[in-house]
């Protein structure tokens, strides 16, 4: 399996500042890879840092430290020439359809405008380009003129896809691309999202807390918790063997449609809330809310280690 | 299911709204009723109409834009629908009681959450603050808030979101309610908190008898806390029946899409979803027939000219489907088409 990484995220931290000298740790020392043409699921609950990992790799972002590697180039250090390769080169596609799309521009403009920003596709050749797009993701040419409120939640999610394809990306980070539509609508953005990958050879970062639909898009999958990864792998062995005592009881809490499995099975419902991140806990940063938690995970970090061939976990059951 | 006592019942009900051209019919002829003791749910879309057949049972659909324009909502002998605004305060918040989706913006910031749990039992009950005080702490504790009374002196911003969540519930529960309405309690909360507010849904309707009504839009959280379910689409209910029912016998089009287009867990992730194509209708001017029949796979010429009437699966599951009429099954016996998911 000689897979080239596309995005290499190496020890990657970011700290915000929250007044007062405390500062906040949204990631800390968070490291994966991304390989070419795969889908690279990120979950995890409110706060954990998912969405600022996300943009720290996009650099909306810059890193407190760590660095993010795309295709050899440094993103965070790159010179002004490479940067605007690199901005065609990764795109990103957001949660809320109705605040990511200018209310004033059209259809057209709104697709156009990464087109123009860096002098692709001139003149009629553009307006035919934003034409194909709209096509690409399921919308029709006269939608071009129209204006995002004229638009359902689920229509404005493909405006949000083709004006990021527009460019020809290779990497897209979604970031809760499909949490604000309906239920039977986040099924056709996610197929379209599938679809398009299998077309043009995407690599996705599918960053989301629903890890039922992360599990079906994503073919690994990393899960965040308080600013740390704690555990990465395969999508299927992830819920089939997860290791991680916070992903098993991630999995547990999830309501399946099913009322009479729901009726049988056994949950762990993990007590208490997620601690301020400004203060995390030491050690483990888990260990206040974990079943399983012993003196060490107090003490120590634990490190991130491979336990089985893909499948990366940090956590002292383990060590 | 046993036989228990019918707590509420809503036959007929419209409401509309009044907004820049024309008037949008929200609830479209809405039937159902709830029982002592049980959990209905009522699913369906944003815009189906759910949240609105909830708050007009609360009435608290917003007057000066809406209104319930025909039905009956019969409550302990009373019509709720048509009940002064004075008598209603009396209902509300201490025989029904409602809780929202986001508790920040359900409450409020500046005042203590003790003041704000003890408002409803001084109102309802007329016992004097000492008393309202000791009922606070131990509906406090019922819901799991650890140290009630040094919560009580405590604002908002000073609780999670899950606690948030709690002292909504609490608030709800504090008059002992026989109908406790909850619009989407779990939404906006974690996956780890949702399981915790579920379980607590369901220990205080053990100890209290209480009925619920939830409304919500997943169907994960339907599977795990309701007896019985309403599916509404586009302001009408399009299937109801025993949760096992809708779950593993469903009859309408529409609930077997929503169903099918719900990524699971236990599922192989190399087979595509099966979205409902499309969107809702517009309800400015609701379609002359089914509404659900423009995203529908099995379609009949009836079915965009006629409404379906509601038919009867057996004894509690019933759908509003054309499919369900001996000539529509006899027609596609004939053309073999296809039988659905």
């Amino acid at each position: 399996m000689q897979k080239k990484k596309l995005v290499q995220v190496k020890n990657l931290t970011k700290t915000f500042e929250v007044g007062k000298g405390a500062s906040l740790k949204a990631a800390d020392g968070v490291s994966f890879d991304i390989y070419e043409g795969e889908t690279f699921g990120l979950v995890g609950e409110s706060g954990c840092g998912k969405s600022t990992t996300g943009r720290t790799i996009i650099s909306l972002y810059n890193p407190t430290s760590g660095e993010v590697i795309f295709d050899g180039q440094n993103v965070h250090k790159a010179s002004s020439s490479a940067r605007s390769k690199l901005t065609r080169d990764m795109q990103m596609i957001f949660q809320d359809p109705y605040a990511s799309l200018n209310p004033r521009m059209n259809i057209s403009e709104i697709i156009g405008e990464g087109l123009q920003l860096n002098g692709l596709y001139k003149g009629k050749e553009r307006a035919k380009r934003v034409i194909e797009l709209l096509e690409m993701v399921g919308l029709q040419k006269e939608h071009a003129n129209r204006f995002p409120h004229e638009f359902s939640g689920g229509q404005r999610q493909r405006i949000g896809i083709a004006r990021a394809l527009a460019v020809n990306p290779r990497f897209v980070i979604a970031d809760e691309p499909i949490s604000a539509l309906d239920v039977s609508v986040q099924a056709q953005v996610v197929n379209l999202m599938k679809n398009l990958q299998r077309e043009q050879n995407l690599t996705y970062l599918f960053i989301a807390h629903d890890l039922a639909m992360v599990k079906h898009i994503s073919d690994r999958i990393g899960v965040m918790y308080l600013g740390n990864l704690v555990e990465m792998t395969e999508s299927e062995k992830l819920y089939e063997s997860p290791k991680h005592p916070y992903t098993q009881a991630l999995l547990s809490a999830i309501p399946v449609p099913d009322p009479d499995l729901e009726k049988s099975r056994e949950r762990t419902i993990i007590e208490g809330d997620v601690p301020s991140p400004i203060n995390p806990p030491s050690g483990c940063v888990f260990r206040t809310r974990c079943p399983v938690a012993k003196e060490v995970c107090a003490q120590h970090k634990p490190t991130w280690q491979e336990v089985d061939h893909g499948h990366y976990v940090a956590c002292h059951l383990y060590q | 299911m046993e036989q228990r006592e019918t707590l509420l019942e809503v036959s007929g009900l419209k409401v509309t709204f009044r907004a820049h051209g024309g008037e949008i019919s929200a609830v479209r002829d809405v039937n159902f009723s709830l029982k002592k003791g049980e959990t209905l749910a009522i699913v369906g879309e944003s815009g189906c109409g759910k949240s609105v057949t909830a708050k007009s049972i609360m009435r608290l659909v917003p007057e000066h834009i809406g209104k319930i324009a025909g039905g009956s909502i019969l409550f302990k002998g009373k019509d709720l629908a048509k009940l002064p605004e004075k008598e209603m305060q009396g209902i509300r918040g201490s025989e029904i009681s409602m809780i929202f989706q986001d508790a920040m913006t359900s409450l409020n910031p500046t005042i203590t959450i003790g003041e704000q749990i003890m408002e409803g039992i001084i109102r309802h009950q007329k016992v004097p603050r000492s008393e309202a005080k000791r009922q606070a702490i131990e509906i406090l504790q019922l819901v799991g808030i650890a140290n009630p009374e040094s919560r009580l002196k405590q604002y908002l911003h000073q609780f999670s979101g899950g606690m948030r969540q709690r002292i909504m519930i609490a608030i709800a529960l504090v008059c002992n309610p026989s109908i406790l309405i909850a619009d989407e309690p779990t939404t906006a909360l974690d996956v780890t908190i949702q399981a915790q507010i579920i379980d607590l849904f369901k220990s205080i309707q053990q100890k209290t008898g209480v009925s619920i009504i939830i409304i919500t839009h997943d169907l994960g959280v339907v599977a795990k806390i309701a007896d019985r379910v309403n599916v509404m689409y586009a302001g009408k209910v399009v299937e109801s029946g025993p949760v096992s029912d809708i779950f593993y016998n469903p009859q309408h089009p529409y609930t077997k899409g929503l169903l099918a287009s719900m990524p699971r867990l236990d599922a192989d992730r190399n087979i595509p979803l099966s979205p409902i194509p499309g969107t809702p209708p517009d309800l400015f001017s609701p379609p002359l027939g089914c509404a659900f029949a423009e995203r529908c796979n099995h379609a009949l010429e009836v079915c965009r000219n006629y409404q379906p009437e509601e038919t009867k699966v057996h004894n509690a599951h019933a759908v509003s489907c054309w499919l369900q009429d001996p000539r529509a099954k006899k027609l596609l016996a004939s053309t073999q088409a296809p039988t659905g998911t």
